[in-house]
């Protein structure tokens, strides 16, 4: 029987009924506010000072983008109508479920460090008022400023105790709040465009401001190139875990018709085009009228639009951080089963807040961002193979259900291997992390097939799937 | 009634954006600017849960970057 709507734990364990179907209409209204998020204000500066340059930034946007709406939409989209399966418990059965506890539990974890980017994010927007700035030191693992570090606690300690109580509240001010968010990200991209006195198509074309935005930052920090080509593979897998990692087969389950793979698309192009152009704006605003090339999202929305940025920011990371800190509690309670889930929602949001206390950290989410999908995506390349290779290879799909394990040894190798050299090449290497994201989830679903040759035990091919498993 | 609600949500919609607009074109202060758009704020915020966020969807607790 179909219970009101409320968030994707409803049919958690069962595919969705034709009854709670949705058409296309539902999908672009989800994404339309979806993408416009804290990380926002984070993500569009780091490429400004990672020196891109302004067509790069546009055109990269573009094609990345276009590239993510595509793998939405034909390689979630047709798994999630014929399975109408949450991802969780499609991984449970073809992985097992200790597995899938582990997943979840390095999810939860990278969760935490999200959840920390967003509480730094809005501790810099509240200090505003108080006079408190961040600034960022170093070292990765360093404190900044006293008075910015208790900030951090207050809004972090408020957020986990919020997050406790669960998601519903602040997943409502999240939908009302997000058509507004959107008008406050292009208002802050036009306004800081009118302080560089860009008022023309000419000037705006010309890129002057850009330019010297670029140069101000690389002659403070040393010269830094961040091309074309890295844009476009950002801008595509940024999201990866969501769409390479199958994370929205949740979401995408509950849809009527193929088309609603295209939905993705008007949360790409307002949250992670308009926006993050926005967002880069207003750091070029800042470098010409103030010289500081410090990308604190805070200082950033107050120099463009005073207090309604800062409410702008406040919200924006508050309502990221809500549902991350939310999930992180749920993996985590995963975990310690006997504990509660409040105890665990707040440990989680203790972890956050920690991480929100090193504010390099939340100067590394474009680095994050690629790790987060080099670590999940893999595991999408499990469900894509099971549902479109697996028999045609003469093995078994779903094969820890089929054949009662906990632990499908198959799927860990598959994962593990290729994560943990992508892990060694971005830490050890310095590769750029968002370039191992498709490379480690080839290497997942070949090494499934092969493990799964050389591991799986005959099962009956019309063996009942049981229910009830861990 | 829902549809006058709506309608005065747009214009408050309307109000945070279009300022910003007249700004660039130099038509408007930035101080005049900034006033407009934290009423149109205002507005937005108590209007606009009148008529929407009563439901979630699946998305509601999932986690977006």
């Amino acid at each position: 029987m179909a219970k009101k709507e409320s968030g994707s734990g409803e049919f958690e364990r069962e595919p969705v009924p034709d009854s709670a179907l949705k058409g296309p209409g539902k999908f672009w209204g989800m994404y339309a506010g979806e993408h416009a998020a804290g990380t926002e204000f984070m993500i569009g500066p780091l490429f400004l000072g990672a020196g891109a340059s302004l067509q790069d930034l546009v055109l990269g946007l573009l094609l990345g983008n276009a590239l993510a709406v595509l793998t939405w939409r034909y390689l979630v989209v047709p798994i999630a109508i014929a399975k109408r399966m949450t991802l969780y418990y499609q991984l449970e059965r073809i992985a097992g479920g200790s597995l899938v506890k582990l997943y979840n539990l390095v999810n939860g974890l990278l969760f935490c460090f999200l959840a920390g980017a967003m509480v730094t994010v809005s501790a810099s927007a509240i200090g505003i008022p108080f006079g408190i700035f961040y600034s960022v030191p170093s070292d990765t693992f360093a404190f900044g400023e006293l008075s910015f570090t208790v900030l951090v606690i207050v809004v972090g300690a408020v957020m986990a105790v919020i997050a406790a109580a669960g998601y519903e509240t602040v997943a409502r001010v999240a939908n009302i709040a997000a058509p507004w968010m959107i008008a406050i990200f292009a208002a802050c991209g036009l306004i800081s465009l009118g302080q560089m006195e860009v008022n023309s198509f000419s000037a705006l074309t010309e890129g002057k401001f850009w330019n010297d935005a670029i140069a101000f930052v690389q002659e403070k920090e040393g010269p830094q190139e961040f091309g074309f080509w890295q844009i476009v593979v950002f801008a595509w897998l940024c999201n990866g875990a969501m769409h390479f990692g199958m994370a929205d087969l949740s979401i995408f389950r509950f849809a009527r018709h193929r088309s609603s793979g295209w939905a993705p698309a008007i949360g790409m192009f307002l949250g992670h085009y308009m926006a993050w152009i926005a967002a880069a704006l207003m750091l070029a605003a800042q470098i010409k009228l103030s010289q500081d090339h410090a990308a604190n999202p805070g200082a950033l929305a107050w120099g463009a639009l005073g207090w309604t940025g800062i409410l702008c920011v406040v919200i924006a990371g508050w309502t990221t951080a809500n549902p991350t800190i939310y999930r992180a509690g749920l993996a985590f309670q995963g975990i310690l089963p006997k504990q509660s889930r409040v105890a665990m929602t707040l440990a989680a949001g203790a972890v956050a807040t920690l991480a929100g206390a090193f504010p390099n950290l939340s100067a590394q989410l474009l680095g994050f961002v690629g790790t987060y999908g080099t670590i999940l995506g893999p595991m999408g390349a499990v469900v894509f193979v099971d549902y479109h290779l697996m028999k045609k290879f003469g093995l078994a799909d779903e094969y820890a259900a089929r054949a009662l394990t906990n632990f499908n040894l198959a799927v860990f190798v598959a994962w593990l291997l290729p994560v943990a050299v992508g892990l060694y090449l971005i830490f050890w290497q310095g590769v750029f992390a968002a370039f191992l994201v498709i490379p480690c989830w080839i290497a997942c679903g070949i090494l499934y097939v092969v493990m799964s040759k050389v591991t799986q035990q005959p099962v009956s091919e019309t063996s009942e799937i049981k229910g009830g498993l861990a | 009634m829902i549809l006058v609600l709506k309608i005065l949500s747009l214009v408050a919609l309307v109000i945070t954006i279009l300022p910003s607009l007249l700004y660039v074109n130099s038509i408007l202060s930035l101080d005049t600017l900034k006033w407009l758009s934290l009423a149109g704020t205002l507005v937005w915020f108590v209007v606009t849960p009148l008529w929407m966020g009563r439901t979630l969807g699946p998305d509601s607790d999932q986690v977006r970057i």
